[in-house]
């Protein structure tokens, strides 16, 4: 196998799986914080302005850690250094 | 495939490249400059005003309302940097309606130089509001040792907002143009609607990002009287 096929099975499986299991992580974490906003929220829905307010921020927050596993498979795929440069050896040879 | 407007070239001379980030940036910072100050040129104040003055002021109020309700006193001091924040990210995203269109938000520089200005921000309004020593005392809070970490989590916060607003303004142009290609007529209408959503809330959640990093920053260590303004 040389090394243009390896690179480009690691990049590929690498992309899915990066994705793949960086995904799971942030949709519980999301889940339960929305659950529990709205156990508060039935609890108290007086402060339902800050309580909605602190639970979209703290989604954002959990929200980043997929977008940066959805980043590095975006790379993988499209912005593939080590890609570019075995094709850029294979091309000049 | 394109990855972001960067790859949009417009004009070109030697070094200097007039690409699409560069010339969106500009096509709203004239849109927002330009429309707030045909709209201000005659602000009344009694009862009847135009309807563009009443939308501003809704947007003004709304900001400053928020602004106080994260913490920080006197909104006026801080309106013009975090209002600026919001109303950028919004119209970016906002303006992804527009065909021909790409949001400069979704290019990791103009991000990082947004999250460079939060990052310069912080500590401008800190040393003003509590002046130097008071300002550097708070990064050996609580004790010493701690020193390093808070530095570390001041680069990684700023790191955190560049990416965040960065991927999710990426994703939702890579998403609609890999659909066009696979499905085109109802299903990317669908998903360019998800995607002003999330433009709008993640606008909403750099800027109020922001003003909590600098309410924690500007955050009085000992409590000193001060009349309580009720709204």
């Amino acid at each position: 196998m040389d090394s243009i096929t390896l690179i480009a099975i690691a990049s590929i499986v690498t992309a899915g799986l990066t994705i793949a299991l960086g995904s799971i992580g942030p949709a519980l974490g999301e889940g339960r914080a929305v659950a529990t906003a709205l156990s508060s929220l039935a609890q108290q829905p007086d402060s339902a302005t800050t309580i909605t307010r602190t639970l979209f921020v703290g989604l954002a927050m959990i929200e980043s850690i997929a977008i940066y596993c959805f980043v590095v498979s975006m790379i993988l795929i499209f912005a593939n250094p080590f890609w570019n440069h075995i094709i850029a050896q294979a091309a000049g040879k | 495939m394109r990855l972001s407007p960067d790859e949009m070239i417009f004009w070109q001379y030697g070094l200097f490249k007039l690409n699409g980030t560069i010339v969106f940036t500009w096509a709203l910072m004239f849109v927002l400059a330009v429309g707030s100050k045909l709209i201000t040129r005659k602000l009344s104040t009694g009862l009847e005003c135009s309807r563009w003055q009443s939308l501003l002021e809704i947007v003004v109020t709304g900001i400053e309302k928020q602004i106080e309700d994260v913490g920080l006193r006197h909104p006026e001091k801080y309106i013009g940097f975090l209002g600026t924040l919001f109303l950028f990210v919004a119209l970016a995203s906002l303006c992804t309606i527009i065909p021909g269109y790409e949001p400069p938000t979704g290019s990791l520089s103009t991000t990082a130089a947004l999250a460079l200005c939060v990052l310069v921000a912080v500590p401008f309004f800190g040393i003003k509001e509590q002046g130097l020593g008071g300002y550097l005392k708070s990064y050996v809070e609580p004790t010493v040792i701690m020193l390093p970490f808070n530095i570390i989590s001041e680069l990684s916060r700023t790191l955190a907002l560049a990416v965040r607003l960065f991927g999710n303004m990426m994703s939702g142009t890579m998403i609609l143009a890999i659909l066009l290609t696979i499905t085109p007529f109802i299903f990317p209408i669908a998903m360019s609607v998800l995607g002003l959503l999330t433009g709008m809330v993640q606008a909403y959640i750099f800027s109020i990002l922001a003003a909590v990093y600098i309410a924690s920053a500007t955050r009085v260590r000992k409590p000193t009287p001060e009349p309580d303004v009720k709204r």
